[in-house]
C-alpha cells in the first residue's frame, strides 16, 4: 500500500533536516504504529506524506499503490486514498460542518470521475456514520471544529475518514487530548472501519491507544529514522521501561 | 488663506451649472444647505476626515467617465416580490417601474412635490443632514440637500407587505445623479428598502430615515458593478424608542466608493446594525465611513464590515461609536476586517470609541491579514482542491457581514452572487 524509502526531508525555510532517511513499508489491509520520543520526526512524516507546505524532500521516495505521492497536491493525495486525522484539527469559522463534509466527499468523487452525491444523498449518509461516532445534529450544523470539545474534534475526524474511505489513514496523535471514553469511542470508529483494502500508520506517544486499536507492526523513530521495528510487545515495553533501552540499543 | 480660497473656488467652481430649486416647501432648506456647503467647502484632500480617500474626483466639476458594464445576469432581487421603482443615470423612469401604490406606505417622487408649499416630509429633508454635520462635517451631504434632482419620499404608516426597491439603471457613461431619499417610519410600523444598482457614472446619495418608536427600517444595498463607476453616498438615521434600523450593504467593483453611515440613537431600547461586504479586485477603492451616537439609554449598536481586496484593491473603515454622557447601559460593538489576498491590496482603518458614561459594554476589533494557511491546509487535505478551498474560507470570512441581513433568502441570494464573483476573480 504504503512504499517508504529513504524518506530525507528537511524545514523549507530552514537549514534543519527532520527525516534522515526512513523507511516504512505497509501492507493493504495492516496496522502499523509509530512511537518514539518528542522531536523524532513522528508528526513531519505525516505532514510531509498528507502534502503540508514548509517542508523540502532532499532524498527518497514515498508511493502509494506505485503511484509516487510526493509530487502531488494535498488534494490530489486525498483523492488518491491518503487520509490525515489531524492531532489539531483546525477550526474554521464560518464553514457548517455539513457543508464542509459533502464539500470535501464530492471534491473527492469528483476527482475520481464519480458523480456528485446530492443533498438528500449525503444527508442520509452522514447520519448514519454520524449515529456510531454519537456526533448530534448540532455538531453538524455548527461550524467546523469551531467550539468543539478536544473528543469532539477527533470524532469529526474520524467522521471525515468515514465518510471519505480514503486507502491509507494516518492517525497523528489521535489520543492527544482524549479522556478514556472518548478515546474508546475513536478507536471503535477507526476499529469499524479496518477492512483488507484499507491500511493505517498510528503516531502515538502512548501505549493506550495500541490497546484499542491493536496494531500488526509497531515502530520506534528517534532522530528522523526508523531504528526499532517489531510486534504489538514493541509498544508495551516503551510503556514499561520508556525509550533509553531502545534507544541505547541503536546508538 | 490661500487653502481656505482654493476649497472655496473649487466648491463654486462645482455647483456653478447646478440649478438650485427656488419654489416651494424645499426652497429654504435648499437655501440653508447651500450655505452650509458654502461655509464648509467641499472637501480636499487635506481633509482629515478624507484622509484615506482622495476626493478629487468625486467632487471636480464634471464626472469622468465610466464605461457601461453589462454584468450578464438578472438583476438582484429579481425574484422577490417588491415594489419597483427605476432611475435611470438619476432620472425616474415611469416606464420600467410599477404603480407607486401600497397598502401602509406613501411613495412620492421629491421632482413630483416640490413645488408644492407644504409637505410632510418638510420637517426631515435636511434635517438630519444638517444635525449629522456635527461633530464631523459631511460637505458632500450637504451639496446633496441644496442640489439633488429627485428623491423618493416614502412615509410609512403600516407594516408593509413587501419590499420597496430602488432600481439604479445606467446608460450614459458620463452621467453624474444626484439623489435625495426621505423615509419616516411612523410608530410600529415596518418597512423594507432595496437598492440595487451603479447609479450613474458618478453619484451622489443622501437617504435620511426617521425610524419612530417601536418603528422597524431593514434596508439592503448593491452597489453595482461597474468597474469605473463613482459613488459618495450618506444615509442619516435617527431612532426612537425600542425601533429597528437595520442596514447592509454589497459592494463589488467600483472605482470610488465612499459610503457614510450616520446614525443617532435617540429613544431608549433601540437597536441599530449596520454591515458591508464589499469585495475588490485592482482598480478598487472602498470607503466605509459610519459614525454611531448613543444617546439614550439600553440601546444596541452593531458595525460589521468586511472586506476582501485583491491585485492592489484598497479598503477604509473609519467607524466611531459616541457614547454620550447618561446613554447607559449601551451596548456598542464595531468589527472591521479585511482579507488581502495579496501583498499589493491594502487595508486602512480608523476605528474609535468616544464614551461619556460608566456603565456600558463598547468594543471594537479591526483586523487584517491573508487566508489562513492551516484551514487551507485541512481543506485541501480533504480533497478540496485549491481554489475551491479557498472561495469557501473568502466566503466564510464575508458571512459574518451578510448573516447580518435577516431575509435568508436575500442573504442567499447575496452569497450567491459573493460566490460567482470569487469564481471569476481568481488566479
Amino acid at each position: 500500500m504504503l512504499e517508504i524509502k529513504n524518506l530525507q526531508v528537511k524545514l523549507e525555510e530552514e537549514d534543519k533536516q527532520i527525516l534522515k532517511g526512513v523507511d516504512l513499508s505497509i501492507e493493504p489491509g495492516s496496522v502499523h504504529a509509530i512511537m518514539g520520543p518528542n522531536g523524532s520526526g513522528k508528526s513531519t512524516m505525516s505532514y510531509v506524506l498528507s502534502g503540508r507546505d514548509g517542508y523540502e524532500v532532499i532524498g527518497g521516495s514515498a508511493t502509494l499503490e506505485g503511484e509516487n505521492i510526493l509530487e502531488m497536491e494535498p488534494e490530489e493525495r486525498a483523492a488518491a486514498g491518503i487520509f490525515l486525522a489531524f492531532q489539531y484539527p483546525v477550526e474554521i469559522p464560518g464553514v457548517g460542518n455539513m457543508t464542509f463534509l459533502r464539500t470535501a466527499v464530492n471534491a473527492q468523487r469528483k476527482a475520481r470521475g464519480e458523480e456528485e452525491m446530492s443533498a438528500a444523498e449525503f444527508l442520509k449518509l452522514v447520519r448514519e456514520k454520524a449515529k456510531t461516532l454519537k456526533i448530534d445534529a448540532d455538531m453538524l450544523k455548527r461550524p467546523v471544529n469551531v467550539g468543539f470539545s478536544g473528543g469532539e474534534k477527533k470524532r469529526n475526524e474520524i467522521l471525515q475518514m468515514a465518510l471519505l474511505e480514503p486507502k491509507m489513514c494516518i492517525l497523528d496523535e489521535t489520543d492527544s487530548g482524549l479522556d478514556v471514553d472518548a478515546m474508546k469511542l475513536v478507536s471503535e470508529g477507526v476499529n469499524a472501519l479496518r477492512s483488507e483494502g484499507r491500511s493505517f500508520l498510528v503516531i502515538t506517544h502512548y501505549q493506550r491507544l495500541l490497546d484499542h486499536i491493536k496494531p500488526d507492526v509497531v515502530h520506534i523513530m528517534y532522530n528522523g529514522r526508523i531504528v526499532k521495528s517489531g510486534g504489538p510487545d514493541l509498544a508495551l515495553e516503551v510503556e514499561n521501561n520508556g525509550y533509553a533501552d531502545i534507544l541505547a540499543e541503536v546508538e | 488663506m490661500a487653502l481656505a480660497q482654493q476649497i472655496a473656488d473649487a466648491t463654486e467652481e462645482r455647483i456653478a451649472g447646478l440649478a438650485l430649486t427656488n419654489t416651494g416647501w424645499t426652497a429654504a432648506i435648499r437655501q440653508d444647505a447651500l450655505a452650509r456647503l458654502r461655509k464648509m467647502g467641499l472637501p480636499s484632500r487635506r481633509d482629515e476626515y478624507w484622509k484615506f480617500t482622495r476626493p478629487d474626483t468625486l467632487v471636480q466639476p464634471t464626472a469622468p467617465n465610466a464605461a457601461l458594464f453589462n454584468a450578464g445576469e438578472a438583476p438582484l432581487f429579481n425574484d422577490i416580490d417588491r415594489l419597483r421603482l427605476v432611475f435611470v443615470d438619476g432620472v425616474f423612469d415611469p416606464e420600467q417601474s410599477d404603480d407607486l401604490s401600497l397598502e401602509g406606505v406613501s411613495i412620492e417622487r421629491l421632482a413630483d412635490v416640490q413645488s408644492n408649499d407644504i409637505h410632510w416630509a418638510k420637517d426631515l429633508f435636511g434635517a438630519l443632514e444638517s444635525e449629522g454635520q456635527q461633530p464631523v462635517e459631511r460637505p458632500m451631504a450637504a451639496m446633496n440637500t441644496a442640489f439633488a434632482t429627485d428623491g423618493v419620499l416614502i412615509h410609512v404608516t403600516g407594516k408593509v407587505s413587501k419590499p420597496i426597491n430602488i432600481s439604479y439603471l445606467r446608460g450614459d457613461v458620463a452621467s453624474d445623479a444626484c439623489l435625495h431619499h426621505v423615509v419616516r417610519v411612523e410608530e410600529g410600523a415596518s418597512v423594507t428598502v432595496l437598492e440595487n444598482g451603479p447609479a450613474a457614472a458618478r453619484l451622489n446619495k443622501v437617504m435620511e430615515v426617521d425610524v419612530a418608536d417601536k418603528a422597524e427600517f431593514h434596508h439592503i444595498r448593491t452597489q453595482g458593478r461597474d468597474h469605473e463607476r463613482r459613488a459618495a453616498t450618506h444615509i442619516f438615521g435617527k431612532l426612537g424608542t425600542e425601533s429597528v434600523f437595520k442596514s447592509f450593504t454589497l459592494t463589488a467593483n467600483g472605482v470610488l466608493t465612499r459610503n457614510e453611515c450616520v446614525l443617532t440613537l435617540t429613544g431608549d431600547d433601540a437597536v441599530a446594525h449596520v454591515a458591508g461586504a464589499c469585495v475588490g479586485d485592482g482598480d478598487f477603492h472602498h470607503d466605509d465611513t459610519v459614525f454611531v451616537t448613543h444617546d439614550a439609554v439600553n440601546c444596541e449598536s452593531r458595525q460589521v464590515f468586511k472586506k476582501v481586496l485583491r491585485n492592489g484593491a484598497t479598503g477604509v473603515f473609519q467607524g466611531k461609536i459616541l457614547v454620550k454622557q447618561g446613554a447607559q447601559k449601551t451596548d456598542g460593538y464595531q468589527i472591521s476586517q479585511s482579507l488581502l489576498l495579496d501583498d499589493d491590496s491594502q487595508f486602512l482603518a480608523k476605528p474609535e470609541l468616544e464614551i461619556y458614561a460608566d456603565d456600558v459594554a463598547c468594543s471594537h476589533g479591526s483586523t487584517s491579514g491573508a487566508i489562513d494557511e492551516d484551514s487551507m491546509f485541512y481543506l485541501r487535505s480533504r480533497g478540496v482542491p485549491e481554489a475551491q478551498a479557498k472561495n469557501l474560507l473568502v466566503l466564510a470570512f464575508l458571512a459574518e457581514a451578510v448573516e447580518e441581513i435577516e431575509s435568508e433568502d436575500i442573504a442567499e441570494e447575496i452569497l450567491g452572487r459573493l460566490s460567482d464573483w470569487l469564481e471569476r476573480h481568481q488566479g
